[in-house]
């Protein structure tokens, strides 16, 4: 490990740090209605969107109402994606002639996008059409997002409220995130990415001998307008099959900088957000704080894990050690221009986000290493998480650390000088506990039956945790991957031909994903419902206080001990074991 | 639920058209008046001919020629490759460099396959620099350098990978090896703002760098 190194990663945070208030701030404007300068150039565009959709933005919801027309929103939305998936035989711009996948697959695939999940079995540039990739796919990029953050804004008018029962108009929260905050970052950071050399064309591929006389074709296309958005909105889903490694994806060590900063920046910036709007920032802050530390401390860990070097690289006698003009450590599938410390970092911080885009090739990290991807999403996605969905999954996780604590010092648990009691506690739980019991019941199910082989790559501890990566990772809408495990087998023909998809592992990850979307964001809403009708007491001296290091202390220790000890004995039979042995299997 | 869903409806309808459409077409639009050359993949021309993208590594082991004069294939349709020693040589690929298709092998660290392709690819890289680097030994082989990236065609290679490769290059091009060395450091391309990411040496843009000092063409060279 490095001074360089360790200065790239202080240097991230303190920009990240920076602009947490920054945007914070703006985004509590764009959800309070407050005047912003931006709606003097879309404030029209905003008007006939709500026109066109035939909405009243003025019409408040609440909890029922605001989860009812998110689910509705949702399905709907999901039938469509399935329908144009199922329909490629009839598209326009199919150039390469493809017909539709399997329907397992396109089950999988539909869910994978709503959720915000952007996991991926089928091969982009070889099964889709590019107006699935264009009006199917892309358009989730934005929606999935914007749903997430609608959601997370309503959750906060609920601990916030001083006794309506209403939190605010899904339509309006909606159309506001997408107008106000998502297109216009995702335009400007588009350009910037191509001024590093991030293709955006609508020409198709050229072919050309190169310097020694061989072919080599580029594969072009619209990729910067996509990437820019898989990684503000947490999706993570790439233009190429190998994601940000790409260069045409993540050309230059700046463009991997802004890269990974778009992925914490709008989780980051809503713990802002919150504190601004439930009136003590310094509530935001501690969040803030907690979810810090955690993924500085998960970054350390790869970091370290990587720069050791693989047993197999010892195996060979491959140099590990650092030296003049090389990283040495783990360099298999990682790029030159990255390095250890780079890909180290973007592994933690898009596995701590619910983004799962890659810089460097997860499967062939150390255990280790590797490890610290799959405890990251087994936290539960809180630590910043996916936007808006990290946070309303923190927020269950501080009323869980409050009702510990008041447990504790045997007082009624307040939050925000509301009380919490029976029924909060008990939408916290099935919030809290769905996703991981999934994750097990899943990862169990595939591992015991016979019907979860034919997904595995590898053998041995490898190919227990490809399975038990796949579950967490789609469960908790991550969709990062141990790419060896698989739900679409494509035999190099032309045309697809004998193409199929495994239809178990296809349900299963689309069923999980869809569970792991909507039951913590479900309960995220009833638990702010509950609260926004509760009186808010005044703080006294007996108060236990949430925005102070004894409070993130705790918090840190309720993630953990809920999240990491559910897991630790399945991490035990794939990771560790490869970590703690140099035995090749 | 009946209001939700006429309007849910029309969302789908506007927000595809905006979001799938608009957004594209102008990012589109703007990047190409703006920034031509890189919104179009950074080509590299040698005598007004695309030969490659400065961001894109290629394959710069020699084809051998069949009777017909055209570059030999394996029976997979692959093109049978010989070590060149007059160019630098890019980190060993899972693909053969094809920037089309891109994939990885995902082999795990604990696996013994991955160990066995270790072994090949230093067994290579000594065999090739030996002859030039007397007393090389496995401890001095950079891990670029018998490493896959992830992407298949990572275009760079590392300062010190290139350093042992000088030695080669310089002898079969008759070259004072500070020549060389100085061609390294031109092409290296830096860390950004001076400490992010890692430096890497681009190696395209290294080997036209030589091949313009010693104008032969690859024409002649392949002949």
């Amino acid at each position: 490990m490095s001074v360089n190194g360790w200065l790239q990663i202080a240097f991230y945070f303190a920009v990240l740090t920076a602009l947490t208030p920054v945007l914070g701030a703006y985004m509590a404007r764009v959800y309070q209605g407050e005047p912003i300068a931006l709606e003097r150039v879309l404030g029209p565009l905003e008007r006939l969107t709500y026109r066109a959709l035939r909405v009243d933005p003025g019409r408040q919801q609440d909890w029922k109402a605001y989860g009812r027309t998110v689910i509705v929103f949702s399905a709907l939305f999901w039938l469509a994606l399935f329908a144009i998936l199922r329909t490629q035989g009839i598209h326009p711009f199919n150039p390469e002639g493809f017909h539709s996948g399997s329907w397992d697959l396109s089950f999988n695939t539909a869910s994978s996008f709503i959720t915000n999940t952007n996991w991926q079995y089928y091969g982009g540039e070889t099964t889709l059409t590019y107006f699935s990739q264009m009006a199917g796919l892309a358009v989730q990029n934005f929606i999935s997002a914007a749903v997430g953050m609608a959601v997370l804004a309503a959750v906060i008018r609920g601990f916030a409220s001083r006794g309506t029962r209403e939190l605010g108009n899904f339509w309006q929260d909606l159309t506001r995130t997408l107008l106000y905050i998502l297109l216009p970052l995702s335009f400007v950071g588009a350009l910037v990415l191509v001024s590093q050399g991030v293709i955006q064309t609508l020409s198709g591929s050229v072919t050309f001998p190169t310097v020694q006389g061989l072919d080599q074709t580029l594969a072009l296309g619209p990729a910067a307008s996509q990437i820019a958005i898989k990684q503000l909105g947490t999706n993570g889903g790439g233009f190429f099959n190998v994601n940000s490694a790409f260069p045409f994806e993540n050309p230059t060590t700046f463009s991997n900088f802004v890269e990974i900063l778009f992925i914490l920046l709008i989780p980051a910036a809503l713990t802002a957000t919150f504190g601004r709007m439930v009136g003590n920032r310094r509530q935001g802050w501690a969040i803030y704080a907690a979810m810090t530390v955690m993924v500085v401390a998960t970054i350390t860990v790869a970091y370290a894990a990587e720069q050791n070097g693989s047993p197999a690289q010892k195996a060979a006698q491959v140099a590990t050690a650092s030296a003049d003009g090389t990283t040495g450590g783990n360099m298999e599938g990682k790029e030159q221009r990255f390095g250890i410390a780079d890909s180290s970092e973007w592994a933690a911080i898009t596995t701590a986000a619910s983004n799962g885009s890659v810089d460097s090739a997860h499967d062939s990290y150390t255990g280790v290493g590797g490890s610290v991807p799959l405890i990251n999403m087994m936290t539960g996605e809180v630590v910043f998480g996916g936007v808006g969905s990290g946070l309303y999954g923190m927020l269950l996780m501080v009323v869980l650390s409050v009702f510990i604590a008041g447990l504790m010092v045997g007082r009624t648990p307040e939050y925000l000088g509301k009380k919490i009691e029976a029924r909060e506690m008990k939408l916290v739980l099935i919030g809290v506990l769905v996703v991981p019991l999934g994750v097990l019941a899943a990862t169990a199910l595939a591992i015991a039956t016979k019907w979860g082989a034919p997904s595995i790559f590898n053998s041995g501890p490898q190919g227990f945790s490809e399975t038990l990566y796949a579950y967490t990772s789609q469960t908790n809408n991550n969709g990062s991957a141990f790419a060896g495990y698989t739900g679409f087998v494509q035999p190099n023909a032309p045309g697809n031909v004998g193409a199929f998809g495994i239809t178990f592992a296809d349900l299963l990850g689309g069923l999980a994903m869809l569970a792991g979307r909507f039951v913590p964001l479900l309960s995220a809403l009833a638990v702010a419902g509950s609260l926004a009708t509760k009186r808010v007491a005044p703080a006294g001296a007996g108060t236990f206080r949430t925005d102070t290091p004894t409070f993130v202390f705790l918090l840190i220790a309720v993630v953990v001990i809920v999240g990491a000890l559910t897991f630790f004995p399945a991490l035990l039979l794939g990771p560790i074991v490869q970590g703690l042995t140099p035995h090749l299997f | 639920m009946r209001r939700d869903l006429l309007n849910s409806v029309l969302a789908i309808v506007v927000f595809t058209v905006l979001l799938g459409l608009v957004y594209p077409l102008a990012t589109t639009g703007v990047s190409q008046l703006v920034f031509p050359g890189k919104s179009d993949g950074s080509r590299l021309e040698r005598q007004g001919k695309v030969v490659g993208s400065s961001l894109i590594g290629q394959d710069f082991q020699k084809p051998v020629l069949g009777p017909d004069g055209k570059p030999k294939q394996d029976k997979d349709g692959n093109p049978v490759l010989q070590d060149d020693p007059r160019y630098f040589q890019s980190r060993p690929s899972v693909t053969g460099y094809n920037a089309a298709g891109s994939y990885f092998n995902n082999l795990g660290p604990n696996q013994k396959d991955l160990r066995d392709l270790f072994k090949e690819n230093l067994d290579a890289y000594l065999k090739r620099e030996r002859p030039t680097s007397p007393g090389l030994e496995a401890d001095d082989v950079p891990a670029d350098a018998v490493t896959t990236s992830a992407s298949g065609v990572d275009p760079h290679i590392s300062q010190a990978n290139a350093r042992i490769q000088a030695r080669r290059v310089a002898r079969a091009r008759n070259m004072q090896l500070a020549d060389v060395q100085r061609l390294i450091d031109q092409n290296t391309d830096g860390r950004a703002l001076g400490f992010l990411g890692e430096p890497g040496v681009n190696v395209l843009e290294l080997n036209l760098a030589l091949d313009r000092l010693a104008p032969r063409s690859t024409a002649e060279v392949i002949r």
